[in-house]
């Protein structure tokens, strides 16, 4: 049985307190909104098929598909539920499903829920809906490319924030981290963008009203454009410049105050290189040209929908 | 074949089963935060704290292998804590060579691993313990009880009770995959890994379709036996003097616990 990515749920015990409170801050602040926005603009109606849609995502995490070497690839499902569901929904139906994983298989931990939710369901929903909103206007091939690309940046997301975290509570080497964080999860994301393609060709084919027939009230506009390209150029530039400069990250962090806040009475920690671990040349390259092929991407999309923009007006 | 794997409860009748769902969450919360605060190398902390879970385990009737049993879930996250055991700090304890690598294991980096595994570890088996003396519907009407959202509790309640639904429709898709997917021994069937991935993504796609539909099919049902938008329980779960107790008990315990971790 496969429930998601094992790597992206934290168990209790591996972050700090401050942090994980901090990131129950964030997740709790979405939340609120999310559920503020989901009960003006859904009926009673919405509640149980919100509910099925939750099942639908946790049942959809455990069709894998045989990559190699008896390893195999499934789907996290954020990016596909705010494509189908709208951003706000989406956003619970990812709480419900990672609160019932922690639950009941103590897959992710309790306090480190908040985290998790952030990682897995929020984080992934806005740039999932924000990349896919971009492009609504635009024929079917271009909308599975932007779902696609949203499915591998959320992934990746995910994992440089789990990363970034396990880092500030003083679990894990930042470098170090990353590294595998991300090498794992770049191909782990290109799994998760073939399904949602997948799943989405799926759906348009057969039954294209299901898509068009949901209510637009609660899934918003330009604001979710503009988020989902925030996170997502976070993402595609911090995720290459942290892999090659972790000391600058580092700096960045004890000079903000921040180390000293996030690791509370951890305070073990001081400025420390890893020993004995540095990056190769071909390395800072490689890293160097997946950040400038993600952020090429990017533009180019930004640039197609604004130039629909100005042919509109 | 159906799916009763996501069944975590032990039907027994210990007191820790009988015990007020709200009591034992907020017993489950309170001990987790407790191991999240102690410091490193707080040994004699994590003896108590692990005294604490085995009072909990005994007074449970599930046998003391239980929790242990369930508890290698997140063992394999350790590996991500692999890496403070060559923090350098403190003095060397010993310098081995993997690969290419001297690699210098220093004690400060030690006792933070060992403690980073230890809390872990003890505070997911008091989540295993949770679910398996408490029904699920009990555990989302705790949660209801102590301010969660009603909107998402009552996702999760639709979310637990469709789950074995939908789970068995995916082992049906898994199992019909299975059924046309013929190989001959030695060769490899099928497509290549991005043609696969597209069978699983539209296996994907149908399992949504068909919840789709069947969403609408049971607001239906709903509607017509008088849902009006909340799920109702006959349980009416009271707190009573002795879950008060037990409570009051517990978080001085945890409380002592904080204190030695602190000494």
């Amino acid at each position: 049985m496969h429930f998601g990515p094992p790597l992206l749920h934290i168990p209790d015990g591996f972050l700090s307190v401050t942090i994980s409170l901090f990131c129950w801050l964030i997740t709790g602040t979405a939340l609120s909104f999310a559920i503020a926005r989901t009960n003006r603009t859904l009926g009673e109606k919405q509640v149980p098929l919100m509910g099925i849609m939750a099942a639908f995502i946790f049942a959809a995490q455990m069709i894998n598909f045989p990559v190699a070497g008896g390893t195999s690839g499934h789907v996290l499902g954020a990016v596909l539920a705010s494509i189908l569901l709208g951003p706000w929904p989406a956003m619970i139906v990812m709480t419900a499903v990672i609160a019932v994983q922690a639950l009941l298989f103590q897959d992710g931990g309790l306090l480190a829920m908040g985290a998790n939710i952030l990682n897995m369901g929020i984080l992934p929903a806005a740039i999932g809906y924000g990349l896919y909103r971009i492009v609504l206007p635009r024929s079917r091939i271009v909308k599975l490319a932007a779902a696609g690309l949203a499915g591998w940046l959320s992934v990746i997301a995910g994992a440089l924030s789990v990363s970034i975290q396990l880092w500030l509570s003083g679990t894990s080497q930042l470098q170090t981290v990353l590294l595998a964080m991300l090498g794992i999860h770049i191909f782990i994301g290109l799994g998760e963008a073939l399904i949602t393609v997948g799943a989405l060709a799926y759906i348009f084919r057969t039954r294209p009203n299901v898509l068009s027939e949901r209510p637009d009230k609660s899934r918003g506009g330009i604001g979710w454009i503009v988020a989902g390209l925030i996170i997502s150029l976070v993402v595609v530039l911090l995720a290459p410049f942290a892999s090659a400069y972790p000391d600058g990250l580092n700096r960045v962090a004890i000079d903000l105050g921040f180390m000293d806040i996030a690791r509370g009475g951890v305070g073990i920690f001081s400025e420390y290189q890893l020993p004995f671990f540095s990056w190769s040349p071909v390395a800072q390259i490689a890293a160097g040209i997946l950040g400038m092929l993600a952020v090429g991407t990017v533009i180019i999309f930004v640039g197609r929908a604004l130039r629909e923009r100005s042919n509109e007006g | 074949m159906h799916s009763d794997i996501f069944d975590r409860y032990h039907h027994s009748n210990s007191p820790l089963h009988r015990l007020d769902p709200r009591i034992k969450v907020v017993i489950a919360i309170a001990f987790i935060l407790s191991n999240a605060l102690l410091p490193d190398g707080a040994w004699t902390a994590y003896g108590l704290s692990f005294l604490f879970l085995l009072l909990a385990v005994i007074f449970s009737n599930l046998g003391f292998l239980f929790t242990i049993r369930r508890s290698l879930i997140a063992l394999p996250f350790a590996l991500a804590a692999v890496t403070v055991l060559f923090l350098p700090l403190g003095t060397p304890v010993t310098t081995f060579r993997f690969l290419f690598w001297n690699l210098t294991i220093t004690d400060v980096g030690l006792i933070r691993f060992i403690s980073i595994v230890i809390r872990s570890w003890l505070s997911v088996q008091m989540a295993v313990l949770l679910v398996a003396v408490t029904q699920f519907p009990d555990l989302i009407h705790a949660l209801e009880h102590l301010h969660v959202p009603r909107i998402i509790t009552t996702i999760i309640a639709f979310l637990y009770r469709f789950l074995f639904i939908l789970t068995d429709e995916v082992l049906r898709l898994l199992r019909a995959r299975k059924a046309r997917s013929a190989g001959v021994a030695g060769r490899r069937a099928g497509g290549d890994v991005i043609w696969r991935a597209q069978v699983a993504g539209h296996m994907t796609g149908q399992l949504f379709l068909r919840s789709y539909e069947r969403s609408d099919r049971i607001y239906n049902a709903m509607l017509s036996r008088g849902y009006t938008g909340n799920l109702r329980t006959l349980n009416p779960h009271q707190i009573h003097g002795r879950d008060l107790m037990v409570a009051t008990l517990a978080l001085v315990l945890v409380l002592i616990i904080q204190i030695f971790g602190y000494l």
